[in-house]
């Protein structure tokens, strides 16, 4: 294309954008409003409809606001030895599987990326529990698990080792959901691993090798440090979902033996809706809200300003 | 660069050529060791499936046998005359095919009006839905239903379809889809006097067919699913999801151990379809947005 051709039709398209600016407001709030409305009633309704009732000695089962009780609600959950229970259970839920979450996938994803041929089998073979509803996998390994008679029973007697009481004891509990939350949830780092691993151009490993580094040499010195963000990105992803534990151990374990491994979010559950302190269980909402809020905030400024000093 | 490698000291190219012999031997073991891996994440499924074609009295006589003398089919006829399967497949087949439709179609627009519209705004809209992103929608879930109670809306489908229409993920897929269509493109449209209407619907749209595909993929599979949500705002046995009903057989009388292995099996069938027709789109949606 040359210049000659090029000029009138700049301005001809300057001059009709011009004159369109209003028509572009329009049409684009217009494209934009029925996602806004769904957006603000539908995830900022719920934040503030839970900061409101907070203040409130709201009973759940009634279709009123009930009387305003300041702060008495959150000076209560703040008090309540229960809550800080369940929120360490979803603290030690987190540090349990937090780290195979995030350096087994990688460790499968290096291996993987060694491999030429018939890379569906291991996509297949890791992904495909994550796409499995948590009650699927739940009831099966209440299956596996069952005492005495369960696989895991099975091999372990039959190897010689000591049998953890899985769902009647508090440490076999936590190994149960953490063994089956791994195997669950395993497959989505390692496709995230994975992808970033084929953007790693081969040349790099190509002349690391010409240069005579062998193969775990190429891995420590290359691999590694080119997927630094792509560990942290796993790594926040990982604490987040961990923090927000509860399909797995509601419906596995019911909240362990005595409420012993009970997240917070079974806490809300139970006061929310079984003793109907809607009330309470707003304040109890608003502090873990605010805790995972946080997190992300802190990830997301510290990725933007790594962003911008790259 | 022929000149390059030809230059090279021969010394050099002989211990490169070492190299790629250890490399692969590496490589092998590398292959076995993750082969053997995957073989092992695949014996729940593979334990669970054989286990539910096996008869009841086996399973009671030999609980860990993979091997029956008569398969049968028995577990899978009486999760579904038992249970209210059939029902909950209706429930969440629904579901979740209108939380797609809806939502392919609300996020595909803000993020075509996001992408190529220029108005007043704009910046801080994209702003407060990046924030959105930050919203742990499974911990609000309380405050969620006393908001639907007060709408009127608990117990009925929309009370699970509306909210998985507000997703800012979606926005961004679409937002950075219709970003890839040149500005020329649509510059060209204006000037041949289509509306902005036509050239999202008849120009645009049909060029992200990859970003619906992700988007479609993933809100199925979540709203599918969910589980926490739909416990509390369909109460009702045959209103149930499927996750939600099953999750009820657990440690329930009267259902022996093939039965409920066949309902997990029936449970997750649909999904693990999906994921084998889909599988490429589904990983790769994964890696270009990164968001569970």
């Amino acid at each position: 294309m040359t210049t000659t051709t090029t000029a009138p039709a700049v301005a001809q398209v300057r001059t009709t954008s011009a004159e369109t600016t209003g028509r572009d407001n329009k049409a684009g709030w217009l494209f934009s409003t029925p996602f806004l409305v769904l957006y603000g009633l539908f995830l900022v309704g719920p934040v503030l409809v839970g900061l409101v009732i907070s203040f409130f000695n709201t009973a759940t089962v009634k279709n009123e606001l009930g009387a305003f009780v300041a702060f008495e609600n959150y000076t209560a959950v703040l008090g309540n030895l229960d809550f800080w229970k369940s929120m360490w259970h979803s603290t030690l839920f987190t540090l349990l599987t937090v780290p195979f979450l995030v350096v087994l996938p990688l460790v499968a994803a290096i291996l993987a990326s060694r491999i030429v041929r018939n890379r569906w089998f291991f996509r297949i073979a890791f992904f495909a529990p994550f796409v499995v509803p948590s009650a699927s996998v739940a009831l099966i390994f209440a299956f596996l698990y069952a005492p005495e008679i369960g696989l895991f029973a099975k091999v372990l007697g039959g190897i010689g080792l000591p049998v953890p009481d899985f769902l009647g004891s508090t440490n076999g509990a936590w190994l149960a959901v953490t063994i089956l939350t791994v195997w669950w949830t395993f497959g989505f780092n390692f496709v995230l691993y994975t992808a970033a691993l084929q953007d790693i151009p081969e040349d790099t490993y190509e002349a690391a090798a010409i240069d005579g580094a062998s193969a775990w040499q190429q891995m420590r010195s290359i691999t590694v440090p080119l997927l630094r963000p792509t560990i942290g990105l796993v790594l926040m992803l990982q604490i987040l979902a961990s923090l927000k534990v509860f399909d797995q151990i509601f419906i596995l374990l019911a909240g362990g033996p005595n409420l012993t491994t009970r997240p917070v979010i079974q806490y809300i559950y139970d006061t929310g809706f079984t003793t109907y302190r809607g009330g309470y269980a707003a304040a109890a909402t608003m502090v873990y809200f605010l805790i995972l809020v946080a997190i992300s905030a802190v990830w997301m400024i510290a990725t933007r300003r790594r962003g911008a000093d790259a | 660069m022929t000149t390059a490698t030809l230059s090279r000291p021969a010394k050099r190219k002989e211990r490169s050529q070492a190299d790629k012999l250890g490399s692969k031997t590496f490589n092998r073991l590398a292959a076995t060791c993750l082969t053997l891996w995957a073989l092992l994440w695949l014996v729940p499924f593979a334990f669970t499936v054989i286990t539910s074609f096996r008869p009841a009295t086996e399973i009671t006589a030999n609980p860990i046998s993979i091997w029956s003398d008569n398969w049968t089919f028995e577990a899978y006829t009486a999760a579904f005359r038992l249970n209210s399967i059939g029902w909950w497949y209706l429930n969440s087949f629904l579901i979740s095919t209108l939380s797609v439709i809806l939502t392919v179609i609300v996020c595909s627009l803000i993020g075509f009006g996001l992408a190529h519209l220029r108005f007043k705004g704009k910046n801080v809209l994209a702003v407060v839905i990046l924030a959105g992103l930050m919203v742990p929608m499974e911990a609000l879930v309380l405050p969620q239903f006393i908001e639907f109670r007060a709408l009127g809306l608990l117990g009925t489908y929309w009370a699970l379809i509306l909210p998985a229409t507000a997703s800012p993920v979606a926005v961004f897929v679409f937002r950075s889809f219709f970003k890839g269509i040149p500005d020329q493109l649509i510059e060209a449209a204006r000037i041949d006097g289509a509306s902005w209407w036509r050239i999202y619907w008849q120009v645009c749209l049909p060029l992200t067919r990859p970003a619906i595909s992700a988007v479609s993929i993933f809100t199925f599979v979540t709203t599918w699913n969910a589980f926490l949500w739909p416990l509390l705002v369909l109460t009702q046995t045959k209103s149930q999801t499927i996750p939600v009903g099953l999750s009820g057989l657990l440690g329930a009388t009267g259902v022996n151990q093939a039965e409920v292995l066949a309902s997990a099996v029936l449970g997750l069938l649909p999904l693990l379809a999906v994921f084998l027709v889909a599988q490429r789109q589904i990983t790769q949606g994964i890696a270009s947005t990164g968001i569970k």
